[in-house]
């Protein structure tokens, strides 16, 4: 593994215990709220943060244990770090930017801007070296900072929210160069965001990370086809309920209700039901749907070219209708409504 | 909602402008009273000219320590976290409201021949500071020096200390960080503190004459000989104001941007 931590942070309000890994060549994004320490690991990885207790490594070197009173600092380890607001030097212009990493590790000057002047044709800004970083735009500010990072040789980069400063436009095409050019990179990289859609595009493996913990980890189909946290299920818009498993049968923890399933378990479980296999009726329904119960409507949100409907009641929900069904319901705020899903459209699995 | 606009009240306006005047009077007199025509002969006259000159040393070498000095200690107050340090800057701010006699007077019980410190100067290494241009430059430093180092603290502090955790990032040890990346970024303030400690300097009166005596060619800058020229050639005395008063309008129109809004 290029990239190996277990860290503890103590951090006023955050308590921070996290471990993972990372091998070469592999991107890892780091997917959570605001405030739930992603910036943190990453400073820590970075050399930026001092860790409290455990050991990070980087390429088989520790570099840093508290308890052995180990700490190389940020200037010698070999990271690249691309900020959310790039953060190029403004007083350099954009190649000194890029030259600053190898003129700090000993390359004589001509070296180190022709090196500069390649890595900012390689992302695609080469026409740009002698500007300075306020006369150019974000997207290419982002891409003359990853420049900056890779042009020093890392063996592990580091981004913090790399897209999350740009327009949505922008972002499109600034992610789709970031994904070219990691998967060019032959060392482990690390991604800090709180966009599905960035760890989707980027990723090859995700880390949720709440309140200072890891809630789940894996691929990307394994975390969207299970998500084991409101907070994911939230970010990929399904439903997830919590309850205790008696067959067929499952009572919820938190709300009234229960929730007929078709496959029997026991003790405590997750259930899993997508948006679209939720139907909504103005009339209680008599059909072959085992599940169905009355509820509120408390707002609705425009998602493409389909209408997500939010339900309270026993069994909190989210229904995605077309926008047709929704005029010939005459749906509105405030309105008592009937949902029905059929028991084969709940997943469910262990907590 | 646009609001109409109203009249400023007019005993406001008033004493406004009587403040103005207070101001502008003692200007207004300065040039009213000069001797235009003697001007020139006034301020190359023998004695003129070398206070001129002692002023510039003095006060460009004062300037200079403060740099020199108050960098580390600018850069110690802003990042280093150590008791006490609340203690240190009121130590350092001083000199800005001590009554620079009162910074004479202890100058002298530190460093002069019979001070603390400067008894040992003195035996051991035969140096005295009080009545020479060093002790001059010693007693302008102490009332220069503060401004530097609240000027360069606070532009370390408002700076965005993001760009030295990028810069180490990159391979830069601390001290090609500050080179390369801090000091560019607080150059304005490292400039702004230069002036302020520079003009603070050249004004200096009370800590110089109370140290450093007032010996024509050695500690007599152009405050001193401005006072002493006040009772036998008044017109010298004018002249010598007006070089100050010139001065003083350059700074404060090189700092406009800092201290003036531009509108």
């Amino acid at each position: 593994m290029t990239v190996s931590a277990d860290l503890t942070i103590d951090l006023g309000g955050l308590h921070l215990d996290v471990a993972f890994a990372v091998a070469a060549g592999e991107v890892l994004a780091i997917l959570g709220p605001n405030g739930a320490g992603k910036t943190t690991v990453l400073r820590a990885l970075a050399g930026l943060q001092p860790i409290d207790a455990g050991t990070v490594a980087i390429d088989g070197r520790v570099v840093d244990d508290p308890g052995a009173r180990t700490f190389v600092p940020p200037e010698h380890r070999p990271v690249g770090v691309v900020f959310q607001d790039h953060l190029l030097f403004p007083h350099l212009t954009v190649l000194e930017n890029v030259a600053f990493g190898p003129r700090s590790s000993g390359t004589p000057a001509a070296g180190a801007r022709a090196l500069a002047q390649e890595w900012l044709d390689r992302v695609g800004v080469g026409e740009l070296a002698g500007r300075r970083p306020r006369r150019i735009s974000g997207g290419q500010a982002q891409r003359a900072a990853l420049a900056r990072a890779l042009a020093s040789d890392p063996r592990l980069l580091l981004l913090d929210e790399p897209l999350a400063a740009l327009d949505a436009t922008t972002r499109a095409t600034v992610r789709r160069d970031l994904r070219r050019h990691l998967a060019g990179f032959d060392g482990a990289t690390v991604l800090v965001t709180h966009d599905a859609l960035d760890a989707l595009a980027l990723a090859d493996r995700v880390l949720i990370l709440e309140q200072g913990a890891i809630t789940q980890s894996g691929s990307i189909a394994e975390v969207t086809t299970r998500p084991r946290s409101g907070y994911v299920a939230d970010l990929i818009g399904v439903n997830l309920l919590r309850g205790d498993a008696h067959g067929t049968t499952v009572r919820l923890d938190d709300h009234a209700g229960s929730l007929i399933v078709a496959d029997p378990a026991e003790g405590p479980v997750l259930a899993l039901i997508r948006p679209h296999a939720v139907t909504v009726h103005r009339r209680p329904p008599e059909g072959s749907a085992r599940n169905h119960w009355p509820g509120e409507i408390t707002g609705f949100d425009l998602l493409g070219d389909r209408v997500r409907v939010r339900l309270a009641g026993d069994v909190p929900l989210i229904a995605e209708v077309t926008p047709a069904a929704v005029a010939e319901l005459a749906l509105t705020e405030g309105d008592r409504v009937w949902a029905s899903v059929k028991a084969t459209e709940i997943d469910t699995y262990p907590t | 909602m646009s609001r109409a606009p109203r009249r400023p009240p007019v005993p406001v306006v008033a004493v406004a402008a009587v403040t103005v005047a207070f101001f502008v009077l003692p200007l207004v007199g300065l040039i009213d009273r000069a001797s235009w025509s003697t001007l020139g002969h006034d301020l190359t006259s023998a004695d003129a000219r070398s206070a001129l000159r002692l002023s510039l040393v003095c006060s460009l070498s004062a300037t200079a320590l403060s740099i020199a000095f108050g960098m580390p200690l600018a850069w110690v107050l802003a990042r280093v976290t150590f008791p006490g340090r609340a203690l240190v800057r009121g130590l350092v701010l001083l000199p800005l409201v001590l009554p620079p006699v009162v910074g004479g007077v202890a100058l002298l019980a530190a460093f002069s021949r019979r001070g603390l410190v400067g008894s040992h100067l003195y035996d051991w290494f035969g140096i005295q500071l009080t009545f020479t241009t060093a002790g001059a430059i010693l007693a302008e430093t102490f009332v220069a020096l503060p401004f530097f180092v609240i000027t360069v603290e606070a532009g370390l502090r408002s700076m965005d200390r993001r760009y030295e955790d990028v810069a180490a990032t990159l391979g830069a040890g601390r001290l090609t960080v500050f080179r390369r990346v801090t000091l560019p970024l607080i150059v304005p303030s490292v400039i702004a503190g230069a002036v302020l400690s520079w003009a603070r300097a050249l004004g200096e009166f009370g800590a110089t004459i109370t140290f450093a005596g007032n010996i024509v060619g050695k500690t007599q800058t152009l405050p001193l000989a401005v006072y002493l020229a006040l009772e036998g050639d008044p017109d010298l005395a004018i002249a010598l104001s007006l070089v100050l008063l010139v001065v003083s309008l350059v700074v404060i129109v090189a700092l406009r941007d800092r201290w003036l809004e531009r509108s």
